[in-house]
């Protein structure tokens, strides 16, 4: 596929005994909106560590923007522009938001810490974080939490932006707040591919899914085709 | 940058009023007590940088500190170099173990990290203790070099002690206020998370360990000439353990002024207790006082200031 972003092929991931990853292969392609959905422990966030670089792969590789990057450590992924929010929001705990934007702009966007500065507080107006730029994480609500996660990840500069869960446990409103963030990003051009498990949430986003199951991709297609797909029924419902 | 250069400055004008100082002719206990203060200042800050900077708890201080001081007496044994070499190799032997350590914390985390530091100490004496050549386990008699610069030897050693503190001190700052030490800070707060925000954290882990090792060596290695009868127990005491952490702790450890702070403090404390109480006194004072922090003001006192301006 030449147009592909982020090439996975046949990538295999065991964990002593288990194998919770089995030859999946999967291409995103540059700009599109990707869902990755799947039952629990179907493997989601393991293909994600493994594409992020937080966890080693047995077997396959990933290509990134036509580039071999199976072996590297994360953080050089992460310059290249592959950048993941955490599932539980994973904030620099003894910094304030804004600082917590700089490590990403200073470190993966590799700007100057002056124009870093600056930067943050740019992308905390557009999220709206704003006014909670001087606090510690520990002082924000779980939305604001989320929200932080999202900005440090675009404080990174993102090609790619894997969400992992971003939505898990917000209400209604507030999970169109993050849906309205990620439309956004997206129509500045940030490929993104979504893990959630809030069907509302993946199929309004997404152009293509996949899903996954006990390590195995079990079926591709737009949301209409997921929905109708058997396969997929049967693995979220059993027989 | 120019803030640099007043600290430089400042940094400077404190080794002058040292050089000043020594000169007087008070009681030469003063000068001992200072190096002993001094000398702790250089700890604490090394090890804060480690400790402190990186969150990565090192409880084998004295296996820095010894090697630093080892390193000189094998030296003093075969060619007998002037200080300045003593100093600068016992730091780069020092370093060189901690750039060993460092590629532990790829395996080892927090506690395991802490244990496996503390074994270090425990080994490094074991083999000193066996090595003849440096005293063994009965120690060695070490002959201070004639003809210091200014002063006798005690007031000389003091005023190198305290340039070491300064230089340390300013390291610390200078690491504290860079890239690197937000980058240490992010991967304290959240390894992983640092990690997938770009920073290398191994590069900064070993970087922290090779420097907080070069520094505790640094502070190790004018030891021989100051004791003059060097034996592993002193070397490897575990003062230095408790002290190196305690220190940091009590003055706050997210900045280079606490270790300073904590250093200054308690290291008067223990000497005033020494002379006034008992030498058994010291490490008695260092665990309440600790204790007390730990309980009432984990952030040391910079963060009970910073609250209590807070409010």
């Amino acid at each position: 596929m030449a147009d592909a972003l982020l090439e996975i092929e046949g990538l295999t991931k065991r964990f002593g005994g288990f194998t919770a990853l089995n030859g999946v292969s999967i291409h995103v392609k540059a700009g599109e909106r990707f869902g990755l959905i799947g039952p629990n422990g179907s493997g989601k966030t393991t293909l994600i560590n493994c594409v992020s670089g937080a966890l080693p792969v047995d077997g396959g590789r990933i290509r990134f923007a036509g580039q071999e990057i199976t072996g590297l450590p994360a953080h050089r992924r992460t310059r290249l522009g592959i950048v993941r929010s955490f599932q539980i929001p994973k904030p620099f705990g003894s910094m304030t938001v804004r600082e917590n934007l700089e490590i990403p702009l200073e470190y993966a966007a590799r700007e100057r810490s002056d124009a870093a500065d600056a930067d943050a507080m740019e992308i905390l107006r557009a999220i709206g974080l704003e006014a909670k730029a001087h606090l510690r994480p520990g002082g924000l609500t779980q939305i604001e939490m989320r929200k932080l996660e999202l900005a440090r990840a675009m404080a990174a500069r993102p090609k790619l932006l894997i969400s992992d869960e971003a939505m898990a446990g917000l209400s209604h409103a507030e999970v169109d707040d993050i849906l309205a963030i990620l439309f956004g990003l997206s129509a500045r051009g940030i490929t993104i591919i979504m893990i959630e498990h809030i069907m509302r949430a993946v199929m309004r986003f997404s152009e293509r899914i996949v899903v996954l199951d006990a390590g195995e991709r079990i079926a591709e297609g737009t949301p209409e085709e997921i929905v109708r797909n058997p396969a997929v029924e049967k693995a979220y419902l059993g027989e | 940058m120019r803030r640099a250069g007043g600290a430089v400055a400042v940094g400077a004008a404190i080794v002058v009023a040292a050089i000043l100082i020594a000169s007087l002719k008070v009681n030469p206990y003063l000068y001992f007590a200072g190096y002993v203060i001094l000398q702790y200042v250089v700890i604490a800050t090394a090890w804060n940088i480690l400790g402190g900077y990186a969150g990565y708890v090192n409880f084998g201080t004295p296996a820095f500190f010894a090697l630093g001081a080892y390193t000189a007496v094998f030296l003093i044994q075969t060619v007998k170099p002037p200080l300045p070499v003593l100093i600068l190799a016992g730091g780069l032997v020092s370093a060189l173990l901690g750039l060993g350590i460092g590629y532990l914390t790829l395996r080892l985390r927090g506690v395991f990290f802490s244990i496996a530091t503390l074994a270090l100490s425990i080994v490094l004496q074991t083999v000193i203790i066996n090595w003849e050549f440096v005293g063994g386990s009965r120690g060695l008699s070490v002959i201070r070099p004639g003809g210091p610069p200014f002063g006798n030897y005690v007031t000389f050693l003091f005023t190198v002690m305290t340039g070491l503190a300064v230089a340390s001190v300013l390291v610390a700052r200078f690491i504290q206020r860079s890239w690197i030490g937000r980058g240490l800070a992010a991967l304290r707060d959240n390894e992983e998370a640092a990690e997938c925000m770009g920073v290398p954290t191994l590069r900064l882990k070993l970087f922290a360990t090779t420097v907080s090792g070069f520094l505790l060596g640094v502070a190790g290695a004018p030891f021989p000439y100051y004791v003059t009868f060097v034996e592993p127990n002193s070397a490897f005491s575990l003062d230095y353990a408790v002290n190196a952490l305690a220190m940091p702790m009590i003055g706050g450890t997210t900045s280079w002024v606490g270790p300073v702070i904590g250093a200054v403090l308690l290291g008067a404390a223990q000497q005033v207790a020494t002379v006034t109480i008992s030498s058994e006194m010291n490490l008695f004072i260092v665990g309440v006082v600790l204790v007390a922090f730990v309980v009432a003001a984990p952030e040391g006192l910079l963060g009970l200031a910073r609250r209590l301006r807070g409010r």
